[in-house]
C-alpha cells in the first residue's frame, strides 16, 4: 500500500543484479512499476501513459546500467520528468496595468475557495496591496457570513451587498463591486464564486457572465489535493466554461500524494500557482514542484517533515536535546528522550511520521507494526522512574526496575529492554555523529553511497577510543558554519540534500541486526 | 537565525526515536527465544486489557450500542419517495451522459472483446478511482466468466458484467440507518469527515428526512471553527423546522454535542444530529477532538450512528482517511456526496471492503431532497442503462 517507487523499482530490478544491462522486459517491468505507482497517487489514467512514454525515450537514451543502481537512475529521471511537468515556469500572480486586479476564484464545491479568498487577501495585504473580497457566492447557505468572518480575521474588507442563501444575482454583484473598487481606491478585487460542478452546465454559463461581467486579470482553479481520477475532467470542464489562468491546490496538508496536480498540469497546461496547506490564514505558500513531485512518487517528504518539526519542535530545546545527545557521554537521559519523542508525537501518529523519512523504506514493515500503545507504554514507564533514575538510567538496578515495572504496569522485561534499546539507540547516534566528516545531519548523513562509504571508514578511528567521549564534542550543533552549507541553508540546497537522503549504513545495520537476532 | 542545526537536532531526535521504538515494537511482535517462556503467558492476556486501560472511555462504552435491535420505525424513506430518488439517480447517472456508464456498455457492444476492449474496460474502472487492484480483479473475473461460457452474446455479458459490478459494490452489512433509541434518550448520530465533503449539507437534508417522516430531530453545531458553519446549519434547521443547538465560535465541539444531546434529552426529541467540523485525518489533535466529542456525548447517551462523509471526487487517499476515521471514532456508516458531478466515487467499494462498513446514503446535489439510500442493485442499474 504505502510501497514508494523506489522500493517497487528495487524489487523489480532485483532480478537485474550481475546484468550487463537492460532488457526489453527490464524495462517492461519498470514501466509497469511506475504506472503502479502513479495510479495510486491518483495521476489519470491518460497522463500515465503518456508520461510513461516519454520516460522509457528517454531512459533508453540515458544507457542506463543495472550495476549503476538503477532503481535510482531511474527514479531521478522519472522525478525531474515530472518536475518538469509540475513547475515548467514560475509564474507569479499577474497584476493589471491599470487597477483594481481582479482575482476570480472558480472550483468545485468544498475545494476551498472561500477560505482561499482570506488566505489570499491576507498574502496580499501583507505585501502592501489593499485588497477587497467580494462574495459572490449566493447559493450556499451562509456562504456571505463565511466570506464576513474570514475577511474580518484576515483584516480585509468584503463586499457583500446581497444576503446570500439564494438570494440575490452574482453577476450584478461582481459587476458592482468593481465599481465599487474603483471608487474606494482597492487596487486587488477577490471574486468568491459558488462551488459548481464541471457538468452543470447552467451554473458554468452563471460563471461565464461573472467572468465577462468582472474583466478578471487572473481566474484561478481551485481543486482539492485528494481528488481522483475525476480531476481531469473536472480541469477540462471548468477550462472550457470559465477558462482559467492558474491552479490552486488546497489542504495540501493532508497526507494525499496529488497526483491530480499532475493531470491538471499536463492536461490544461496551467501553471499551478499556489499551495494551500492549513487551516490558518497565513498557511499559503508558493508551489515547491520538486516537493510535490517526491510526494506523488511517494519519496519520504524530509522537507515537509523538517517544516512540521519546526512548527512543533520548541527549537531551542531540541536543538539543546540533539547537542547533549551528539555531545556523547550519558548527557542525554530518558526524561530528553521522553520530551523529544512527546514532541514527535504532536506531529502526528509515529507510525506515519517515520514513513516520512526516506530511507525508512527498508523498514516499513516494523514501522507499519508500531503500535501506538507501544509508545504510551514506553511513556509510562518513564514517567514511573524518578528524576535522577530518567536523567542516568545507568543507576537502574534490579529492585528500581522491580518498582518501575510494578508502577508502570509493565514487566520487568519491559522496562529491561527499553534501557536497553535506549542504550543502543544513543550509542549509536553517538558514533553516528563523532565518525561523519564535515557533518552535520543532513547533508553528511544524505551523502548517497559514496559519502557514506567515506563515512564509515572515517569513523574507525573514532570509536575505538572506547573512553569519555568529551574529545567528540565537537557538537555539531555548536558549528553550524563549519557545515558545508554555511549557516541557513537555501531552499535548493534543502531540496537537493532531501533527495540524497539515506538511511545511514550505521543505522540500518542496527535494523538488520535487529531483524537477526530477534529483540536482542 | 541559524536554523539549521535545529533541524538537524529534530531529524537526529526522530532517527532515535525511531530507533527505540520501533525495536521495542520489534520486540514484541517476535517471540524471542530467552524471554518467551516467562513473557507470552502474561503478554497474552495482558495486553488487550492495557489497551483498554490506555484509551479509557473511548472503547468500552460504544459496546452497549450495536446491541440495542433495529427499531421498526428507522429511516429508509424520505419527503420524496426514494423511489423517485432513484430515478433521479438514474437520470443523473444515465449513459448518454456518463462517460463511465458509456465505458462499460462499450465492451458489451464490441463485436469482438479484445485485448484493446479490455484495455477500455481497465481504464474506465481506474477512472472510476475503483483502483488498480479491485480494477484488475473486475476485468479478469470477467473475463474468465465470458471465457469459461464461450459466448458472446450481448445479454449474457451485460447480465455477467452486472453481476459482478453487484458484488463489487455489495457488501454484508445492513444499509438502514440505526435510529433505535430507549426511553428518553434520543438516537445519536454523529457526523464527520475531512474538510469540504459536504458534512453540513448532509446533516440538512438528513433533518429534512427524518422530520418528513415524523421523527423530532435537533440538530447540534459542533463545527465551532470554520467561520459561519453554526449559521449554515442553523439556516437548514430553520428549513425544516429543527432546534438548532450552537456554541460559542472556537468554543469546545464537545461541550456544544454534550449539550445539544443533553437538550434533546430534556425536549424528549427522537434523533439528534451532531454536524462536527471538517478535520483532516492527518492532524492528531482535531482527532483527538473528535474521540472527546464522542467519548464525552456517549455519556448522555449511546450514539446509534456514526457516518463519514466523503465526497466522490475523493481519490486513492479516501481509504487512508476512512480508516484513520473508523479508528477514531468507530465509523458506522458512509454518505458518499456529490455523486450528481462526473466522479463516480469508486474509493469506497475499497473502503467497504477493507472496513466493512456500509455506504448508507448518497448525495445527489445541493437541493434539499438530493439525499438518497444507498442500494447496490438500483446502483448498477442506473449505471447499465441506455
Amino acid at each position: 500500500m504505502f510501497d514508494t517507487l523506489s522500493d517497487r523499482l528495487s524489487a523489480a530490478f532485483r532480478t537485474l543484479r550481475g546484468k550487463g544491462r537492460l532488457t526489453e522486459a527490464d524495462i517492461e517491468a519498470t514501466t509497469r512499476e511506475i504506472r503502479l505507482a502513479l495510479l495510486e497517487a491518483d495521476v489519470n489514467l491518460g497522463v500515465v501513459k503518456e508520461f510513461i512514454a516519454a520516460v522509457r525515450e528517454r531512459a533508453a537514451g540515458a544507457q542506463i546500467h543495472a550495476a549503476l543502481n538503477a532503481p535510482q537512475q531511474i527514479v531521478k529521471i522519472v522525478n525531474d520528468e515530472l518536475v518538469e511537468i509540475l513547475g515548467g515556469q514560475d509564474r507569479p500572480l499577474r497584476f493589471a496595468k491599470r487597477p483594481p486586479t481582479v482575482i476570480m476564484l472558480a472550483g468545485l464545491q468544498g475545494s476551498g475557495k472561500t477560505t482561499l479568498a482570506g488566505k489570499l487577501g491576507k498574502w496580499l495585504k501583507d505585501q502592501g496591496h489593499s485588497p477587497l473580497l467580494v462574495a459572490a457566492d449566493l447559493q450556499r447557505p451562509n456562504a456571505v457570513n463565511q466570506l464576513q468572518v474570514v475577511g474580518e480575521r484576515a483584516g480585509v474588507h468584503v463586499f457583500a451587498p446581497e444576503p446570500g442563501n439564494g438570494v440575490g444575482d452574482p453577476v450584478q454583484v461582481a459587476r458592482a463591486s468593481v465599481e465599487h473598487a474603483v471608487t474606494k481606491l482597492y487596487d486587488v478585487v477577490i471574486v468568491d464564486t459558488a462551488g459548481r460542478l464541471g457538468v452543470d452546465a447552467e451554473l458554468m454559463r452563471q460563471a461565464a457572465d461573472i467572468r465577462d461581467a468582472v474583466e478578471p486579470t487572473e481566474i484561478l482553479f481551485v481543486v482539492d489535493a485528494m481528488i481522483g481520477q475525476d480531476a481531469v475532467n473536472t480541469a477540462n470542464a471548468f477550462a472550457e466554461g470559465v477558462g482559467f489562468d492558474g491552479v490552486v491546490l488546497s489542504k495540501l496538508d493532508g497526507d494525499a500524494r496529488g497526483g491530480a496536480a499532475l493531470s491538471i498540469a499536463r492536461v490544461t497546461g496551467k501553471p499551478i500557482m499556489f499551495a494551500s496547506n492549513g487551516e490558518g490564514l497565513g498557511d499559503f505558500d508558493a508551489f515547491h514542484p520538486d516537493r510535490m513531485a517526491s510526494r506523488i512518487l511517494g519519496m519520504g517528504d524530509v522537507l515537509t517533515l523538517i517544516e512540521q518539526a519546526q512548527k512543533t519542535f520548541d527549537a531551542e530545546e531540541s536543538a539543546k536535546a540533539a547537542e547533549k545527545l551528539l555531545g556523547g557521554g550519558n548527557e542525554f537521559g530518558l526524561d530528553d528522550f521522553l520530551a523529544q519523542m512527546q514532541a514527535v508525537r504532536r506531529m502526528g501518529p509515529m507510525s506515519k511520521i517515520l514513513g516520512m523519512m526516506p530511507g525508512m523504506g527498508q523498514l516499513k514493515d516494523q514501522i507499519g507494526a508500531i503500535d501506538e500503545r507501544e509508545i504510551d507504554r514506553i511513556e509510562a514507564i518513564i514517567y514511573s522512574m524518578t528524576p535522577a533514575e530518567r536523567s542516568d538510567p545507568r543507576i537502574l538496578n534490579g529492585s528500581r526496575r522491580l518498582r518501575i515495572a510494578n508502577g508502570s504496569g509493565t514487566q520487568v522485561q519491559d522496562v529491561n529492554s527499553l534501557v536497553k534499546r535506549f542504550f543502543d539507540a544513543r550509542k549509536m547516534m553517538q558514533s553516528l555523529a563523532g565518525g561523519m566528516p564535515g557533518m552535520p545531519g543532513i547533508p553528511g548523513m544524505g551523502g548517497g553511497k559514496k559519502r557514506a562509504a567515506k563515512a564509515r571508514k572515517g569513523k574507525k578511528p573514532v570509536r575505538h577510543p572506547a573512553g569519555p567521549p568529551t574529545s567528540q564534542v565537537a557538537a555539531p550543533a555548536q558549528q553550524p558554519t563549519a557545515s558545508p552549507f554555511g549557516g541557513v541553508p537555501t531552499e535548493a540546497q534543502l531540496a537537493k540534500a532531501a533527495g540524497e537522503f539515506q538511511l545511514p549504513p550505521e543505522l540500518q545495520q542496527l535494523f538488520t541486526q535487529q531483524n537477526k537476532g530477534p529483540g536482542r | 537565525m541559524e536554523i539549521f542545526p535545529y533541524i538537524l537536532g529534530a531529524v537526529v531526535l526522530i532517527l532515535l526515536i525511531a530507533g527505540v521504538t520501533i525495536l521495542v515494537g520489534r520486540r514484541r511482535s517476535l517471540p524471542s527465544g530467552e524471554a518467551a517462556p516467562q513473557l507470552t503467558p502474561t503478554r497474552e492476556g495482558e495486553v488487550p486489557a492495557e489497551g483498554e486501560i490506555a484509551e479509557t472511555g473511548a472503547v468500552a462504552p460504544t459496546v452497549p450500542a450495536p446491541v440495542e435491535p433495529v427499531a421498526p420505525g428507522a429511516v429508509e424513506a424520505a419527503p420524496e419517495p426514494p423511489a423517485s430518488r432513484m430515478a433521479r439517480l438514474r437520470r443523473r447517472l444515465s449513459a448518454s451522459n456518463n462517460p463511465f456508464a458509456r465505458g462499460l456498455l462499450s465492451v458489451l457492444s464490441a463485436d469482438r472483446l479484445d485485448a484493446e476492449v479490455w484495455d477500455d474496460l481497465e481504464a474506465t474502472l481506474i477512472g472510476s478511482d475503483l483502483g488498480v487492484v479491485p480494477a484488475d480483479e473486475l476485468v479478469s473475473a470477467l473475463r474468465r466468466e465470458l471465457a469459461i461460457d464461450g459466448s458472446s452474446d450481448r445479454e449474457h455479458a451485460r447480465a455477467v458484467l452486472r453481476r459482478e459490478l453487484v458484488k463489487l459494490v455489495s457488501i454484508d452489512a445492513d444499509r438502514q440507518l440505526d435510529l433505535s433509541h430507549g426511553d428518553g434518550t434520543p438516537a445519536v448520530v454523529l457526523v464527520v469527515g475531512v474538510n469540504g465533503t459536504g458534512k453540513t449539507t448532509t446533516v440538512g437534508k438528513l433533518a429534512r428526512v427524518l422530520v418528513a417522516e415524523g421523527n423530532s430531530v435537533l440538530l447540534a453545531a459542533a463545527d465551532t471553527f470554520r467561520a459561519a458553519a453554526a449559521d449554515q446549519l442553523q439556516t437548514w434547521g430553520s428549513r425544516v423546522g429543527a432546534e438548532v443547538v450552537r456554541g460559542a465560535e472556537g468554543g469546545d465541539p464537545a461541550s456544544v454535542a454534550f449539550d445539544a444531546v443533553s437538550r434533546g434529552i430534556e425536549s424528549g426529541v427522537d434523533v439528534v444530529l451532531v454536524d462536527t467540523a471538517g478535520r483532516l485525518h492527518t492532524k492528531t489533535g482535531l482527532m483527538d477532538e473528535l474521540g472527546k466529542i464522542k467519548r464525552v456525548v456517549e455519556r448522555k447517551a449511546p450514539i446509534t450512528e456514526v457516518l463519514l462523509v466523503l465526497d466522490a471526487t475523493t481519490g486513492q487517499n479516501g481509504l487512508t482517511q476512512a480508516r484513520v476515521f473508523a479508528d477514531v471514532v468507530d465509523v458506522t456508516g458512509i454518505v458518499l456526496t456529490k455523486l450528481d458531478g462526473s466522479a463516480k466515487g469508486g474509493i469506497v467499494v475499497a473502503v467497504q471492503r477493507e472496513l466493512g462498513v456500509p455506504v448508507k446514503l448518497i448525495g445527489l446535489g445541493e437541493g434539499p431532497d438530493d439525499l438518497a439510500p444507498f442500494e447496490a442493485e438500483g446502483f448498477v442499474d442506473a449505471l447499465l442503462q441506455e
